[in-house]
């Protein structure tokens, strides 16, 4: 019900702004680079999702961002190539600079947990301190420079720089819709196996076209945007072919938004159907209960932490690339945009409650009404003022839903 | 640290029998910045036996069986179950001990299900290592079957539930796990007459299975109808141990009361 009300308040904001900006909301180019904008605050809302549901905060994830998008920078532009000698362009540097971004956005992150779960350190004092330490860590490793132009398989991972092409994308989405609908079904068939009383045929079905819909209704959109023929004369170019006359081709689904999905399928997964995330949701319910059910709350605290660290890099990769550098104000200001879209999306700060797909959604409805009142010619101090606004309208409609149904 | 040693008379349960306890609780101490809430109390409890722990408030009881529950780590003392010394320093050592604790807060995650908390920090799993919630719901309808057979509310949050559906699913948690020695904190604290029942019957039931059973309560009526024994503490310290056939309700309520065993004269 709540995630078919987040639907229906995003469709209605998109074809509001449909509206006002003449059609130029709804085309393809711009629904692609409204994902493509999404993903990095979104892979990050994702974790933060788990964070309050376990009843703590992290403010220090934009500074995260930072200090990883830093060490990543600085080790594939300095550290490899010059240092360790392996050269520009070495086909190798990619993958080393995301593990070692990866592993160290992990590391500040479990240490960040430590620090809350073992030493009882309040998280917001934590994270506080760590968005002060954090943001500062990344200037002084770069002194304050951008730093550019990165590796050039790296920046793949930004957005228009990286997609599947058509063909791929409708492979993708059928595939990802039959998983979908299997999933769907084995529930069902696990229910019946025990004679559970299942949801009537209707609206499992309503479910899997909402999902079906949304899935091949995006590969739809992002081939029909079409990649510039400027650009695809140079793509052949470079391979030393000559374009044909004519030619169209569309971007598919970039490959920064196939890792948000990813990380969404896999940490929804692991909500649901793991001990890790039954004792995050326990432990967010009742942490005295979950203590006495024998569950390790400390090394939980950790776990999610490091957990946050680690999406924080994978949000890094994604916001440098797109960039196609790193620069010192990364992240600035994503730690609230990240607190708001797990927000909105229906994780309440009280703990024990919140989904991942509802926090995608908080960070695409945000990231919509920023980039709409943009084309709307909005002035920019009005557009933070009406995103702060609906941030409190929302949770407050949140709360009257929950009284309405009787729910605490 | 009067009153250390326990009449000890043969009855219908284990006791007497030559065998050791069960659970032994040996001179446990532990105290709080200062304030000693547990004075070297030694219980014991013997299978297929019900044990009452009375006292006021504060007295210490629930610190007492927290010590063996895992919720708290003594400062002095020792724990023997079957006559070999444990180690219980958590909750999990508790449980590996088939040490199971029926909290007076019930202990629930108010946002999950039944079947969640039933099987709280012992999910079954799938061979994928995924949580196998159609089993573990199957095997909660069973138990809950048992227990409460109007209990339906299988997909809401425990929140949902009234308090006797509440106890019923912290009752169901600390049975359906084989357990051997039961804590139960208050268990009818928050439950209507018919409920009250239920858990008495439940209790006999149990008993007859061989399981040890220690009981806090407030309530001397209860624990004469449903104890073997009952040990009585005062201000952290033990006042005794009296076996129920051998005692009034005013005995007892006269230990609780002025700390003075039955037949000691009142100073």
């Amino acid at each position: 019900m709540r995630l078919l009300g987040m639907i229906g308040a995003f469709v209605i904001l998109c074809i509001g702004f449909n509206i006002f900006t003449d059609g130029r909301f709804l085309t393809p180019r711009n629904l692609f680079n409204l994902s493509i904008q999404t993903v990095s605050v979104a892979i990050m809302a994702c974790g933060m999702v788990f964070i309050i549901v376990t009843r703590h905060i992290d403010l220090s994830v934009g500074a995260l961002l930072a200090t990883t998008s830093a060490v990543m920078a600085v080790t594939q532009t300095e550290l490899l190539p010059h240092i360790l000698g392996l050269g520009l362009g070495n086909p190798v540097t990619w993958a080393i600079t995301i593990v070692v971004g990866l592993l160290i956005g992990a590391l500040i992150g479990a240490f960040h947990g430590w620090m809350v779960g073992y030493l009882t350190i309040p998280a917001f004092i934590v994270t506080l301190g760590g968005f002060l330490v954090w943001r500062n860590v990344a200037w002084y490793m770069t002194s304050g420079q951008t730093i550019g132009p990165l590796d050039s398989t790296f920046l793949m991972f930004g957005g228009t720089n990286g997609t599947l092409g058509t063909s791929a994308s409708w492979l993708l989405g059928l595939f990802a819709t039959a998983i979908a609908i299997w999933a769907l079904w084995s529930g069902r068939r696990a229910k019946a196996a025990h004679g559970f009383p299942v949801k009537p045929v209707w609206a499992e079905a309503t479910m899997a076209t909402i999902i079906a819909v949304a899935i091949l209704g995006y590969v739809y959109i992002v081939n029909s945007y079409a990649i510039p023929t400027r650009r695809l004369q140079r793509m052949f170019e470079a391979r030393g072919e000559v374009m044909p006359e004519g030619l169209v081709v569309g971007y598919g689904i970039p490959i920064s938004v196939l890792i948000l999905i990813i990380v969404a399928v896999s940490l929804t997964v692991v909500a649901r159907k793991t001990r890790f995330g039954r004792y995050i949701f326990a432990t967010g319910g009742n942490p005295d209960a979950a203590e006495l059910s024998g569950i390790n709350t400390r090394l939980l605290t950790v776990k999610i932490f490091a957990l946050m660290g680690f999406l924080c890099a994978v949000s890094a990769v994604v916001a440098s690339a797109r960039l196609a550098n790193h620069s010192n104000d990364i992240g600035t200001l994503d730690e609230l945009r990240v607190i708001a879209a797990a927000v909105i999306g229906g994780t309440a700060l009280s703990g024990g409650i919140g989904t991942i797909y509802g926090a995608i959604l908080g960070a695409l409805i945000m990231q919509a009404l920023q980039s709409g009142m943009a084309m709307v010619g909005v002035d920019a101090p009005f557009q933070n003022i009406v995103v702060g606004s609906v941030l409190v309208l929302a949770v407050y409609i949140d709360i009257v839903y929950r009284k309405r149904l009787g729910a605490k | 640290m009067q009153a250390q040693d326990t009449q000890k008379t043969p009855s219908n349960t284990g006791r007497g029998s030559g065998a050791p306890p069960l659970v032994e609780m040996r001179e446990i101490s532990i105290s709080f910045g200062g304030i000693k809430a547990v004075d070297h109390v030694s219980v014991d409890l013997y299978p297929g036996e019900v044990v009452g722990l009375l006292g006021h408030n504060g007295a210490g009881k629930s610190t007492l069986i927290k010590v063996l529950s895992g919720a708290y780590q003594m400062d002095h003392g020792e724990i023997l179950i079957d006559g070999k010394p444990v180690e219980i320093t958590n909750p999990r050592d508790a449980r590996t001990n088939n040490i199971e604790t029926i909290y007076q807060t019930l202990a629930l995650a108010d946002n999950l299900d039944a079947t969640s908390n039933l099987f709280l920090g012992r999910e079954m799993t799938t061979p994928m290592g995924l949580v196998n919630d159609a089993a573990m719901e199957a095997e909660c309808r069973k138990i809950m079957a048992q227990l409460n057979p109007n209990f339906q509310k299988f997909n809401d949050p425990v929140s949902a539930l009234s308090g006797g559906q509440r106890q019923s699913v912290a009752i169901a948690r600390a049975v359906y796990f084989n357990a051997r020695i039961l804590i139960m904190d208050e268990p009818t604290a928050a439950l209507g007459p018919h409920e009250t029942q239920m858990v008495a019957d439940l209790i006999h039931q149990l008993k007859a299975q061989g399981i040890g059973i220690f009981l806090i309560d407030h309530d001397v009526h209860a624990v004469m109808d449903l104890c073997d024994r009952a040990s009585v503490m005062k201000n952290g310290k033990l006042v005794g141990t009296v076996d129920i056939e051998d005692v009034t309700d005013d005995d007892l309520l006269s230990m609780i009361i002025l700390g003075k065993q039955p037949g000691q004269k009142a100073e």
